[in-house]
């Protein structure tokens, strides 16, 4: 049997590292440069400083800075305050790090396994001793340790660390545990690994970058509460230190408030800095898309706008045709193209010129892969395109009318009235903080201006006419106290609750199982009878089209490839592309055990059986 | 929900009794014999000894820390080995003093961060959001006193809108009392506006995004019923920073306190660690951590009311 | 056919009542498997037919070990490995693997493509250049040129990343692998071509397969024998060519009734035939 060809090498990918993306933001390298040049100081503070920060002289008490060389001047006991400054830098730094470390050591080791054994014992201990850790004001305690502790700086330091443990514990716990369900862990159980090696390579793994990132913050933090402490007196005398010096400058703040200056802005540039490396880091890594700005989208609007090259016309034009007149559609869509505005400032386009339209009580099918368009089209319709999204169309038609061109206010005003709409996944469409009631009211009450009591009864006659049967129950349920298809009979009914003219549903059945998908494939019938609305359905299965459509639209890649009555397209397709998505459907081809006789028959290779799979050979392209 | 609020309350109680019996060995290791840092270095062994006896620290630690307990749940915290008054008079006087800044910042930091929040959420990309991605960055790294002490600098030393020190009672003056607690307020708040700003909008965007808003929408309902319903999907990340807030704003106090010269449980801490007091730590201890546990304890029946899933837990 | 395996001889896998209880809280449990029995010959493709909630990936994952059966056995090559742990489960790696359904989830997306496919080599302390030939042979076998090494996982298509997981499963030469739903998130077209991978696999390598699927049509293309499972339970097992095509359980053929064929005019008789079966149920 024959395997269809790959390619033998793949497309070039381009891959940038995360360093160089990091250098690539101005505000993140001027926080790293200024960072470097803090530590810089502190780590050659004996070079750069001339003077011993405890030397005491008499004449330099408040200097003013440049006295006798004194960059920077004397403070109030008469020491000079550019050594203190960068002998403070080496106490702060070394202070953070041994706090960091602390929170490192404590909490991602915890924080890790309880992720990993979530709802064990150890998950429970740890995660409490966090939350009570949390719950503790750090200050307070830290004072009781250093009642005793001598003030010993490494003592405090840690204390601290462990005060700050929670962060790195919850995070590396939600890591952990979001990670644990995955199923390349399990499959890394499967192939043999035990539980402290999957922990220390994957899950560090996965943990790693948020790691780095919460060290810049911790570290940012540690600093502030460290001076903090210093400030409060805590910490040995002769050792430099910024919140000393922030103490001794407040004391006469009103005297000679030039003492308060310095330490105050070495104390907030480096705690900014870590904080600006981290944020930058945190939104190179975060995998929360941002939308593209206002100017972006308006950019990518008036591209969308601009008549095509002629050069590029072949692929610009539209696809698809009508097959009734404008008046008597209950949807028409003429040229519709929709873009996504990138961060570059271009627009990648994924629906490139869309043309097709569907009667009152007639049922249209958009069909076609995952990335083909489809989904993006019904959207269009709704105007209800995810952010960033830009729909172009020369017309849109609902109900005869054409809606293309109105303002959003007024398209959205169609909504539940003239068009209804019914998702895809039944148990993240409905708000998970309100009863289903309260739900199916809502519309009724605020959109339809019924009283609340008559779109209450309203509510439950609907429930009632998509089959529920014990509608009260379900009524006071909220959606996570239901099943996947009563959820999708619920959405039903409110889609229809409105009396749309137009329905529109975006793979209504995928989510579901085979028999509730055949019982909702029927409501929909039903109801799309009952109320001769028209019905546009989205999906990949051609089984679906060929039991609820009279005519379908077959997308790739944006583009129409064929639009046809149902039969036609079944029994005779024109474009290729059609006929190779109808023969992948498994209805019709061997079984295992035809297959079977046919390779032990004579397996030569080229006679696959029926040439099936050679068939479908184009199903699979390179890197994405 | 019955069983609900039970649960949470018992663990609030079980941790308060966590927290303090854990301060109470924590101190008394770390301090040792206190007697030295209470008399000074010019105390003579008998006058040490004698001390030792009248504040009963010759006892067994176990019966100490007995003695301490079955006192505290009644809620009375001992007497001060140092004045030999009793706590609860020190704590009575310190913590008006405190709370008036923490629920004044409180206030401020709900109210401004919810408005900045959804604002900000409901327009992203938008110049405020901007701004407040870049404040969120500084503010909060920035320790609460290091921004106070900027806010002596510029108003109080500088352009004498406030005073630069000093509590006054709201008995006393009420006027008085907002003039004095304004600025410490602010400083405090400061971190926490942009913490809730930033912790509402990004819930916010995430809930906008959401399958169900979408089909919301496609019902026909107006944006601000849309809006509403977000809102109430994003609240909960934004309630439960709350509790870390009330947390981090008590302990910034301590220090805020300090800088404006206020005679509150920061300076009564700090001075009763100098000297190795331990009634008057264990009893700040105590009172601070029961406020956070009621605190937690509100956020977890407001949590159980916007949220049906956590009432079934 | 018979219960054994095509070649006649014991069966390589046998399961006999097997019950696997879950705990939702302290007191409740729900009886996910109640007392299944299958078998599974070298070399043999069973298929595993359910709707969600079946428990049919609970019995995958009890063969797997990362469920724990609460009663009944479970037996590969005469070994009772029904309550194997730690050093004997990761023993039973070199025989059983798995495919999993999630093509992006089912790869750790911070390792290259050559990292995930001797992990599971390097646990067995496989020399380095070993793994690497290795490596490069499964690569062939599973049709991906040589220079996708190198890549990660998100830089694949759908397709791609499944043949990637199916090299894995093949590496460490298992004489069992479970797929557990293995081509329903992929796109149609690409489906077909990973199920002809698989029977093609087989043929090369003589492996068997427990194949999980909510589809009669993929059982049908794969499988030498099926069984379709309700709620917990096994009701009709026997040849795919029977079960598929003339079942005798009312749920199966309720099953059968309700996923809709790519044909108008067959589909309507479909239809007929299901509401007629609806309405007497």
């Amino acid at each position: 049997m024959t395997t269809a060809p790959f390619p033998t090498t793949l497309a070039p990918v381009k891959r940038v590292s995360l360093l160089r993306r990091f250098m690539r933001k101005p505000l993140g390298v001027t926080a790293l440069v200024l960072f470097l040049i803090v530590v810089a100081l502190a780590v050659f503070a004996p070079l750069f400083a001339k003077f011993d920060p405890n030397h005491v002289d008499f004449n330099l008490v408040h200097a003013v800075p440049g006295t006798d060389g004194h960059l920077l001047g004397g403070d109030t006991a008469g020491r000079d305050l550019y050594s203190r400054l960068l002998y403070g830098a080496r106490t702060t730094l070394w202070g953070a790090l041994i706090t960091c470390v602390a929170g490192l050591v404590l909490g991602v080791p915890a924080g890790v396994s309880a992720g990993y054994f979530a709802g064990g014992t150890v998950d429970k201990v740890c995660s409490w001793i966090s939350d009570a850790l949390q719950s503790v004001p750090a200050l307070i305690v830290l004072l009781v340790v250093a009642a005793g502790t001598g003030q010993s700086f490494p003592i405090m330091m840690i204390s601290l660390g462990v005060f700050l443990a929670p962060g790195y514990y919850r995070i590396s716990r939600a890591r952990a545990m979001s990670v644990r369900r995955e199923p390349y862990i399990d499959a890394a159980r499967v192939s043999g690994m035990t539980n402290g090696r999957i922990i220390r390579t994957h899950m560090l793994r996965a943990v790693y970058a948020p790691l780095v990132v919460q060290s810049a913050l911790t570290a940012g933090i540690a600093i502030g509460m460290q001076a903090g402490l210093q400030f409060l007196g805590i910490g040995s005398a002769s050792t430099p230190s910024w919140g000393q010096m922030m103490n001794d400058g407040f004391i006469n703040i009103t005297a000679f408030p030039i003492i308060l200056l310095w330490p105050s802005i070495i104390l907030g540039v480096t705690i900014a800095t870590l904080a600006f490396m981290g944020s930058t880091l945190g939104d190179l890594i975060s995998v929360r898309a941002e939308q593209p700005t206002r100017k972006l989208r308006a950019k990518a609007r008036q591209v969308m706008l601009t008549p095509p090259a002629a050069a590029d016309l072949p692929t610009r034009q539209t696809s698809g045709m009508h097959a009734h007149s404008v008046e008597g559609c209950a949807l028409r869509v003429d040229n519709l193209r929709i873009g996504y505005a990138t961060k570059d400032g271009g627009v990648k386009e994924v629906v490139r010129g869309v043309s097709l339209d569907a009667a009152p009580g007639e049922v249209l099918g958009i069909v076609g892969e995952s990335g083909s368009g489809k989904t993006q089209t019904s959207f269009a319709v709704l105007d209800l395109l995810p952010a960033g999204g830009t729909a172009v169309a020369d017309g849109i038609w609902i109900a005869g009318k054409e809606v293309g061109h109105l303002p959003t206010a007024e398209r959205a005003a169609l909504l539940g009235r003239e068009i209804g709409y019914v998702p895809q996944e039944p148990m993240t469409n409905l708000d998970p903080c309100y009863t289903i009631e309260r739900q199916l009211v809502e519309p009724l009450h605020r959109v339809h201006g019924m009283s609340k009591a008559d779109a209450a009864k309203r509510a439950r006659e609907m429930l009632v006419r998509v089959g529920i049967t014990d509608p009260d129950r379900v009524l006071r349920s909220y959606p996570h106290q239901i099943s996947g298809g009563m959820a999708q009979r619920v959405l039903i009914a409110g889609a229809v609750s409105g009396r749309p003219s137009l329905l529109i549903a975006d793979e209504p059945t995928t989510a579901l199982d085979v028999t509730v998908q055949a019982e909702v494939l029927e409501l929909l019938r039903e109801l799309q009878q009952e109320y001769g609305m028209a019905l546009m359905i989205v999906t990949h299965n051609f089984g679906v089209v060929a039991d609820i459509c009279d005519r379908v639209v077959v997308m790739k890649d944006g583009r129409i490839v064929e639009t046809g009555a149902v039969e036609r397209i079944f029994r005779n397709p024109e474009d290729p592309y059609t006929a190779e998505l109808i023969s992948a459907s498994l209805d019709d081809v061997e079984g295992r055990h035809e297959l079977d006789e046919a390779w032990s028959a004579g397996p030569t290779g080229s006679a696959g059986p029926a040439g099936h799979s050679t068939a479908h050979a184009g199903g699979e392209d390179g890197a994405r | 929900m019955l069983s609900f609020i039970g649960k949470r309350l018992l663990s609030g109680i079980f941790l308060l009794l966590v927290v303090t019996s854990g301060t109470f060995f924590l101190a008394h290791v770390a301090i040792g014999d206190p007697t030295q840092g209470l008399l000074g270095n010019s105390a003579t062994p008998a006058q040490s000894a004698a001390l030792r006896t009248k504040i009963g620290y010759d006892d067994p630690l176990l019966v100490q820390f007995w003695n301490w307990l079955s006192h505290a749940v009644t809620g009375d915290f001992g007497k001060s080995w140092r004045s030999f008054q009793p706590v609860n008079d020190q704590l009575g006087r310190s913590i008006p003093i405190t709370l008036s800044i923490v629920v004044f910042s409180l206030i401020i930091s709900v109210v401004f961060g919810a408005v900045i929040g959804i604002v900000c959420g409901l327009r992203p990309g938008g110049w405020l959001d901007r701004v407040l991605k870049v404040a969120s960055v500084v503010l909060f790294a920035l320790p609460g006193f290091w921004i106070s002490i900027q806010l002596v600098m510029l108003f109080a030393v500088n352009l004498k809108w406030f005073p630069s020190v000093g509590y006054v009672s709201p008995s006393v003056s009420f006027v008085g009392w907002i003039e004095t607690i304004t600025l410490p307020s602010i400083s405090l708040a400061l971190g926490a506006i942009v913490m809730i700003a930033e912790q509402l909008r990004n819930g916010f965007i995430e809930v906008a995004n959401q399958d169900f808003v979408r089909t919301l929408r496609a019902r026909g309902l107006p944006r601000r019923r849309v809006t509403t319903h977000v809102l109430r999907n994003a609240s909960p990340a934004a309630l439960t920073v709350l509790a870390l807030m009330f947390v981090g704003l008590l302990g910034g106090a301590v220090i805020v306190e300090l800088v404006f010269n206020m005679y509150g449980i920061g300076r009564y801490t700090q001075q009763s660690s100098q000297i190795g007091d331990i009634p008057s730590l264990l009893g700040v201890t105590a009172v601070t951590v029961a406020f956070v546990v009621v605190v937690n304890f509100l956020l977890d029946l407001v949590l159980g009311w916007v949220n049906p899933k956590v009432r079934e837990r | 056919m018979s219960e054994t395996g095509i070649d006649g001889g014991a069966p390589l896998l046998t399961v006999e009542n097997l019950v696997v209880d879950y705990r939702i809280s302290r007191k409740v449990r729900f009886r996910a498997l109640k007392g299944v029995s299958i078998t599974v010959g070298a070399g043999e493709c069973v298929g595993l037919v359910g709707e969600s909630g079946s428990g049919k990936s609970t019995l995958g994952r009890a063969l797997l070990g990362l469920a724990e059966a609460s009663e009944g056995r479970i037996t590969f090559d005469g070994r009772d490995i029904t309550h194997a742990k730690g050093a004997a489960r990761r023993k039973l790696a070199n025989d059983i693997q798995v495919v999993f359904q999630d093509p992006y989830g089912s790869l750790d997306p911070t390792m290259t493509v050559e990292e995930i496919l001797a992990e599971p080599l390097q646990v067995t302390g496989t020399p380095k250049a070993k793994a690497k030939a290795t490596v490069a042979e499964m690569l062939d076998r599973v049709r991906l040129p040589g220079d996708a090494v190198h890549r990660y996982p998100s830089e694949f298509s759908g397709g791609q990343r499944q043949r990637i997981a199916i090299a894995r499963a093949l590496v460490r030469r298992p004489r069992l692998i479970v797929c557990d739903e293995p081509v329903s998130a992929l796109d149609l077209t690409t489906q077909a071509t990973i199920l002809d991978l698989f029977i093609d696999l087989q043929r090369e390598t003589g492996v068997a397969y427990l194949f999980i699927s909510h589809d009669l049509g993929v059982v049908r293309r794969v499988c030498h024998r099926t069984s379709v499972m309700y709620q917990g339970e096994i009701v009709e097992s026997g040849d795919t060519h029977t079960v598929t095509g003339s079942p005798t359980d009312p749920y199966t053929r309720r099953l059968l009734l309700a996923a809709p064929v790519a044909d108008p005019a067959r589909q309507a008789e479909r239809r007929a035939a299901w509401l007629g079966l609806r309405e007497s149920a």
